[in-house]
């Protein structure tokens, strides 16, 4: 696998988001979305303070529990409904306008063009995260936010919204019409939100297993600003599984047709 | 240049392609000829990697399609059936994509690209965005991405399919420009198309080849008997049974003849027999008055009706399916 092909393919699928107009309406829902709850939270928030001051019981509100943790909290379940309008053209459409036939018979490796693939859609999704940046920003104005946290929330965010882009991409090789992989991939990755569920009523083995599955819990260390490697692995792991069987579903595809 | 032996493939219980074999030498074009559904464009897409064939094997540019197929797709230049192009991409930035999937950046790519535009007609239209050309001149990208990175081998698949007329001479004209030191394969279901363009034509029906050699002596080896079309002044009588009598005529049939001929006479030899002296002998020397003799040359129509035609079974063995052959 060279990172030189994989990085022509990336630039030509980043750039074909801006030439359609799904990418200018999922980055103003996406905005106004984020906008709406960051300013409703803080809301919220600066309520809380205002009765901590008035009446100094317990503990107050702290911007990382009060403030940050359930912003991206939020951010991650917005990005669960986005991202398979994101995906969900990768190799539908490709396949759809016969255009997979001019990838295929190119001089370049199916991993490249999966990768590749991949990394444009994660960098879309990246361009997402950046549309956010001015509501911490906004309370760097106001208050002094943990940076070490927000950092670490963003980072996360990347890794899990970056699962959910594997296994977008995976649906997406599975078929030539964009809106039943839109909808599998919604399917797919709702589950793995709600694994959990199944872990309460299942035994100890396969209830730890379930748990572990669940994309979400991942994410705790991340919104406390702790960089954690066991999670990280999990997330890298998860994309290369996915990534794997979607190489595999081309290939069997090509078997095929 | 290309050299496929025994290939099959099977699309599940459907056998695509059965055990076809054939060569193509450096520099030829060659016409791929066949009716919907003999198998082209599982051939094309077996010989450039797109798909593995389920068992034979094919070379192109002296590599094994399935063993090594990063080498043959760097030397092959491929238009499938449908242009793959991107219709929300500028013209040029597209072939610019197409010159990077072959490693070529940079200068080199602008220079790649500018060729290719200008040897497919396309200078005028580099900016504008694919999906508002007409099918003509998008079919023209389809070509100039196949050739931008300048490969030994092209192959085409229907080249001209969909277009309309005049778009179709001008894609051929621009086909034939391209062949020069290149070997290239183009498919087909239109029989004039090989007659414009091709040096050799392979004919495939149902998934075998039925013959592989140039127009004429396809055409040739149709001619089971020789057709000899006989025009005389007066027609004398006795004049068809003395035909029928000559040695080596199997059948002579009379037609309405024109201008001051009186009848025409369409002669057939048995087993491709040379007749054509015998038969002027006896139009001189009956009366009839000799005033024109010729071989009917089969019209590469009939040659591939009679190539793809299946015998409507219940019809008679042995009877050609073509009366007037
Ligand atoms: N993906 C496929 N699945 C099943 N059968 C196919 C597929 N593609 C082609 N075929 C069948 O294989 C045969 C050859 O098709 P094809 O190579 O496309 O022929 P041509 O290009 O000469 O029209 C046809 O009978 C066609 O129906
Ligand atoms: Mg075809």
């Amino acid at each position: 696998m060279t990172l030189s092909n994989t990085l022509t393919i990336a630039k030509k699928d980043f750039k074909a988001y801006f030439s359609s107009p799904i990418a200018y309406i999922v980055m103003a829902v996406f905005s106004f979305i984020m906008g709406y709850m960051f300013f409703s939270i803080l809301n919220i928030y600066v309520m809380q303070s205002a009765q901590f001051e008035q009446f100094r019981m317990g503990k107050g509100p702290s911007l990382t529990e009060n403030l940050i943790r359930p912003i991206w909290g939020n951010m991650n379940v917005v990005l669960l409904f986005i991202i398979p309008f994101i995906t969900m053209r990768l190799f539908a459409e490709e396949k759809k306008n016969h255009t997979i036939e001019l990838l295929f018979t190119a001089p370049v490796r199916l991993s490249e063009i999966v990768f590749g693939k991949f990394l444009s859609a994660l960098g879309f999704v990246t361009v997402l995260l950046l549309l956010t940046l001015p509501y911490p920003l906004t309370l760097s104005i106001a208050t002094k936010p943990d940076w070490g946290v927000i950092w670490m929330c963003y980072l996360g965010t990347v890794l899990m919204a970056g699962v959910y882009v594997s296994v977008g991409t995976l649906c997406s090789s599975l078929t030539e019409n964009q809106i039943i992989a839109g909808a599998l991939t919604f399917g797919a990755v709702l589950f793995f939100w709600i694994i959990k569920w199944a872990a309460y009523n299942a035994g100890a083995t396969w209830g730890e297993i379930l748990g572990y599955l669940s994309i979400i819990d991942h994410f705790e260390d991340f919104s406390r600003g702790v960089f954690s490697t066991k999670d990280f692995v999990f997330y890298l792991s998860a994309v290369g599984m996915w990534l794997f069987l979607a190489y595999k579903a081309l290939e069997s595809y090509t078997w095929r047709s | 240049m290309i050299e496929v032996q025994k290939l099959s493939k099977f699309y599940g219980q459907r056998k695509a392609i059965d055990e076809i074999s054939f060569t193509v030498e450096k520099g030829e074009v060659l016409g791929f000829l066949g009716p919907n559904g003999a198998g082209k464009t599982t051939t094309m897409k077996i010989l450039t990697c797109f798909m593995p064939a389920s068992s034979g094997t094919a070379r192109v540019a002296g590599f094994d399609v399935f063993e090594q197929p990063l080498e043959v797709k760097r030397r092959v230049g491929y238009l499938p059936e449908t242009p793959p192009v991107y219709n929300d991409m500028i013209v040029a930035d597209f072939l610019a994509f197409k010159a990077a999937l072959h490693g070529i950046k940079g200068p080199d790519a602008k220079k790649a690209v500018g060729s290719a535009l200008e040897n497919c007609g396309l200078s005028q239209v580099g900016k504008r965005l694919i999906g508002n050309l007409s099918k003509g001149y998008q079919q023209r990208v389809g070509i100039a991405q196949a050739i931008v990175h300048n490969p030994q081998v092209l192959i085409l698949d229907e080249p001209t399919i969909g277009l309309d007329p005049k778009q179709i001479i001008e894609i051929r004209g621009l086909i034939k420009s391209l062949a020069g030191e290149r070997t290239v394969v183009l498919s087909t279901h239109i029989l004039p198309e090989v007659q414009t363009t091709c040096s050799r034509v392979l004919i495939i029906n149902e998934g075998k080849i039925v013959a592989s050699n140039t127009l004429e002596a396809i055409s040739a080896q149709l001619r089971k008997g020789n057709v000899i079309s006989l025009l005389v002044k007066n027609n004398v009588t006795g004049l068809m049974g003395k035909l029928r009598s000559v040695n080596g005529v199997a059948n002579v049939t009379e037609e309405p003849a024109d201008g001051g001929a009186a009848a025409r006479f369409v002669v057939t030899a048995a087993n491709g027999g040379e007749i054509r002296d015998a038969v002027s002998e006896i139009a001189v020397t009956s009366g009839a008055g000799l005033l024109e003799i010729k071989r009917e040359s089969l019209s590469l129509e009939e040659v591939f009706l009679k190539l793809t035609t299946v015998e409507p079974s219940g019809s008679q063995a042995g009877e050609p399916s073509g009366g007037a052959l």
